[in-house]
């Protein structure tokens, strides 16, 4: 065992499975041990100082002593000056950690309450398995669907807090094929505890062959190991709410084409802003359209009559989720191109 | 040469504790001295409440899965183990208990300047706890001490009754530092200038103006998330158009201030204690009056350490990080002096100063781990995890608790006239500190592993160290009970400490102990500066030694 990997052991450190983990760990080593070094050192000159100087009779008087200005300038220079060294060398690696290299790949991350949702942008989506080739650098575009969500691979030694409303962004490079754990970091109530998810480093050929076959829309379970990528996840979804909403017979008063019927078209619906009988505007979300199924009443949608009946009951969870996931892909051409604007700002400091 | 407390004349004259001994003496009493004695009461009893939260915490994580308690338990919980411990034990401890009784016999005033006002401190504390504790029960809060948006906002448990404890509880916190800065400035005696304020005096004050000044903010922030979730105002829902940064922001614009509440108070203590079991002025005197200055004002900035991995920009983050290393600069200072008061001095063993020697190395090791925070990189794998914890446990505990324990057996025959017995002090310390370490530097290396905090359940790779850390918890119990065990009996059995069994020089000595309900007889004429012990000058030869 080398003295590096002793140290790497005895401080409990993950695997270096990112192309910045060893730099990030090298001033782990370097803090920690002046750190030890220095709060040791102080217990032992007091402990020192205590038995030099313990008192011996109950008479015993002390010294006058004044601090000198040359002790003062070292004890506030002293700490001062390694502090700023601190500074410099953990400030250095954070703009580095911070910086996408130019060219990385782009994954769409959408974190909700307890979940992980991989969205590649001409590609398939992925629910908590995020599968990246190996010594490609890959930059994530984060945004949360309800509360503070944080997104979290020790291995990688990267965090990076995922907002609702906002996109944030961090990347990495993974230099260690197989599975890396994702741990959300940021308390988001009952589940946040099992909101874990797997980063899969596999090799380049075979994640752009794993990405073309997504592409045709051909893969195969067998071939992927488990449920990553789900072949065109959301279109099956969509597909099976086409059939639930003609079972259920939504397809009476909705239509999907835009035209006018008796309640709002489903086109277009999802991310618009609806103004209700009452005045208030509700953002069409997935809560909105659910709760809309289970409680008609309570929103109506000015121009309407509340003649809607309610599904509580009638319709379980997956077919509600088929039936949100069916509105939520009748976008309009354009809106469908972008289903989310990239965020504007990059690197700050280029190379 | 100083009194020893044998050759003292027993004192006769009724004390404070038993000029008035009905309870409607105690409940309606202006005298700060009993004031204190009330607060000391109400602060062990919530320690002693948060203590359990935390034992009952520490043993669920003894398994990976399910145990015990359900999630919904457990996130109640940790919310309720931080807010006790932070706003009804830490924040009030020092302050509101050692503040209240020694400030005005150190400074030679008969009283605090608005008696009246500093019991009203007491109810409105009480009416928060109870306020905060009703609703702990009846909804159970589920955010953390934290309060972060929007989860506090959409959080289906009830936290509303939580904040509103909390912002009561902040009434009372800014009036007794009000009280204390008028006292500070009006109420000292003749001769008692600035630079002869014992340095306990130094850190309440600068305690002070923190909370006067950052404690409003927690109060509006807890207002703005009491609208929002009550009447969905949207300040904090970017749905429309508010910012769940912006609270993160508020919120630690006085959480971190928050934090130098929790550790000037304690620092005061240490201060007074090296000197007196020295017996020896203090070592730079000056620099360690500035520097709680100086951390009182560089406190209000450095919030934004808090946000490094929330989206904050490069530059702030940076901006942050540097700033956050000068609040470490004046803690560094402080520490070498405290070291530095021991030098050639006549240093004696008791379990006052054993506490200050685990501050010591606690504070130094806790307080470089936060340095390294700054360093802005380290932040990134180490954020929201067990670290985090760790380190601010080593101060919350290491540091704060350990002052606030050197004070309590320092000034405990000062109140009650009774000494606790050493071998038993001594041995308590020892369980506390092993306990302490046991527990806390397995919570390190979990957090290099990449531990999550507030996590239920959690992947097997991390249930060695857990054990290890529950394990080290029940040794922190043990040794918090023995201390209460020998406390409650030494105050009806303990040994007649005399006025000043440990012959100091501080100045609230120089009354008798118990003190009288009034303070002093006369207005006290200052002389000298505190802990002014007859030294061997450069020169004179030492005799009897």
């Amino acid at each position: 065992m080398t003295g590096e990997t002793f140290v790497h052991r005895l401080l409990f450190l993950p695997p270096q499975a990112s192309s910045i983990a060893k730099a990030v760990d090298h001033l782990h080593y370097f803090i920690i041990g002046t750190t030890m070094f220095g709060s040791v050192g102080v217990a032992l000159v007091a402990l020192y100082l205590f038995v030099r100087w313990r008192r011996r009779s109950e008479d015993q008087r002390s010294y006058r002593v004044e601090p000198s200005k040359t002790f003062e300038v070292l004890v506030i220079g002293g700490p001062l000056s390694l502090f700023l060294l601190w500074f410099v060398l953990g400030f250095r690696g954070y703009v580095k950690l911070y910086t996408p290299p130019p060219g990385a790949m782009d994954v769409y991350v959408t974190a909700k309450q307890w979940m992980w949702k991989f969205s590649y942008p001409d590609g398939p989506n992925a629910i908590d398995v995020l599968r990246v080739p190996e010594n490609r650098p890959v930059r994530l575009l984060m945004t949360s669907r309800d509360v503070i969500h944080s997104f979290f691979v020790p291995d990688f030694r990267v965090k990076q807090d995922v907002l609702p409303g906002r996109y944030t962004q961090t990347w990495f490079e993974a230099v260690e094929l197989g599975r890396h754990q994702i741990l959300c970091a940021e308390y988001c109530g009952l589940g946040h505890s099992m909101m874990r998810a797997w980063v899969d480093v596999v090799p380049p050929d075979r994640y752009d062959a794993w990405l073309a076959d997504q592409r045709r829309g051909l893969a195969s379970r067998q071939d992927m190991g488990g449920p990553v990528g789900t072949p065109e996840a959301g279109t099956s979804l969509a597909r099976e709410g086409v059939r639930v909403a003609e079972r259920a017979g939504c397809f009476k008063c909705h239509s999907i084409d835009g035209s006018a019927h008796i309640g709002p078209t489903w086109l277009g619906l999802y991310h618009r802003t609806e103004v209700m009988t009452d005045g208030r505007r509700i953002y069409v979300d997935e809560a909105y359209l659910t709760k809309s199924m289970m409680d008609p009443m309570a929103d109506i949608v000015a121009g309407f009559e509340p003649v809607m009946p309610t599904f509580q009951g009638k319709l379980d969870a997956p077919e509600t989720a088929a039936l949100v996931e069916l509105i939520k892909s009748l976008q309009s051409r354009e809106l469908q191109r972008h289903p989310a604007a990239p965020p504007a700002y990059g690197p700050i400091f280029r190379r | 040469m100083a009194p020893s407390s044998a050759a003292e004349p027993r004192f006769n004259r009724p004390n404070y504790l038993t000029a008035e001994t009905t309870i409607a003496s105690w409940l309606g009493t202006r005298d700060h001295k009993r004031i204190a004695v009330m607060y000391l009461v109400l602060v062990l009893t919530f320690f002693f409440v948060g203590g359990v939260f935390a034992l009952v915490l520490r043993f669920k994580l003894l398994s990976p899965g399910p145990f015990l308690i359900s999630a919904e338990a457990y996130d109640r919980m940790f919310t309720l183990h931080g807010v006790t411990m932070v706003w009804l034990f830490l924040i009030p401890s020092i302050p509101s208990v050692f503040g209240n009784f020694m400030l005005p016999l150190m400074i030679g005033a008969q009283d605090v300047a608005f008696p009246r006002l500093n019991l009203a401190t007491v109810y409105i504390f009480v009416a928060g706890a109870v306020v905060a504790l009703w609703g702990m029960i009846h909804g159970g809060a589920d955010t953390g001490w934290t309060f972060y948006t929007p989860y506090s906002t959409t959080t289906p448990s009830d936290v509303v009754p939580v904040l509103l404890g909390v912002f009561i509880i902040g009434f009372s916190t800014i009036l007794t530092g009000v009280n204390f800065i008028v006292t500070i400035h009006t109420l000292r005696s003749p001769g008692m200038t600035w630079m002869r304020l014992p340095l306990f005096v130094w850190g309440l004050y600068g305690t002070s103006v923190i909370q006067v000044l950052a404690t409003p903010v927690l109060g509006m922030v807890l207002l703005l998330v009491f609208v929002e979730h009550a009447f969905h105002f949207g300040i904090f829902d970017p749905a429309r158009g508010g910012d769940p940064v912006l609270f993160e922001h508020l919120f630690w614009f006085y959480s971190h201030p928050a934090v130098y509440i929790m550790i000037l108070p304690p620092m005061g203590v240490v201060s007074e204690v090296v000197a007196c079991f020295s017996r020896k002025n203090p070592f730079g005197y000056k620099a360690i009056a500035y520097s709680s200055m100086g951390i009182a004002f560089v406190g209000f900035l450095t919030w934004g350490h808090h946000l490094f991995v929330s989206g904050q920009s490069t530059f702030d983050s940076g901006t942050f990080g540097i700033l956050s290393m000068l609040v470490a600069i004046f803690s560094a200072i402080k520490v070498f002096n405290w070291v530095g008061t021991m030098y050639k001095g006549s240093v004696s063993f008791r379990t006052p100063l054993a506490y200050v020697f685990g501050f010591l190395f606690l504070f130094v090791f806790g307080g470089m781990t936060g340095v390294a925070f700054a360093t802005v990189l380290l932040d990134v794998p180490w954020h929201d995890t067990y670290f985090v914890v760790a380190h601010f446990h080593f101060i919350m505990v290491g540091a704060s608790i350990m002052g606030f324990l050197a004070g309590l057996h320092y000034w405990f025959p000062k109140m009650f006239g009774r000494n606790y017995p050493e071998r038993f002090g001594l041995t308590a310390f020892f369980l506390i500190f092993l306990g302490f370490l046991v527990t806390f530097i397995p919570q390190f290396l979990l957090g290099n592993m990449g531990m999550p905090r507030r996590y239920y359940s959690y992947p097997v790779r991390f249930h060695p160290l857990h054990v290890i850390s529950t394990v080290g918890s029940w040794l922190l119990a043990l040794g918090f009970l023995l201390v209460l065990a020998y406390l409650l009996w030494s105050l009806f059995w303990g040994e007649e400490a005399g006025p000043n069994p440990w012959a100091s020089e501080g100045f609230e000595w120089f009354t008798p102990s118990p003190p009288g309900a009034q303070n002093f007889d006369g207005v006290p004429v200052f002389t000298h500066a505190p802990h002014a012990y007859a030294l061997i000058e450069k020169g004179e030869v030492p005799s009897g030694r």
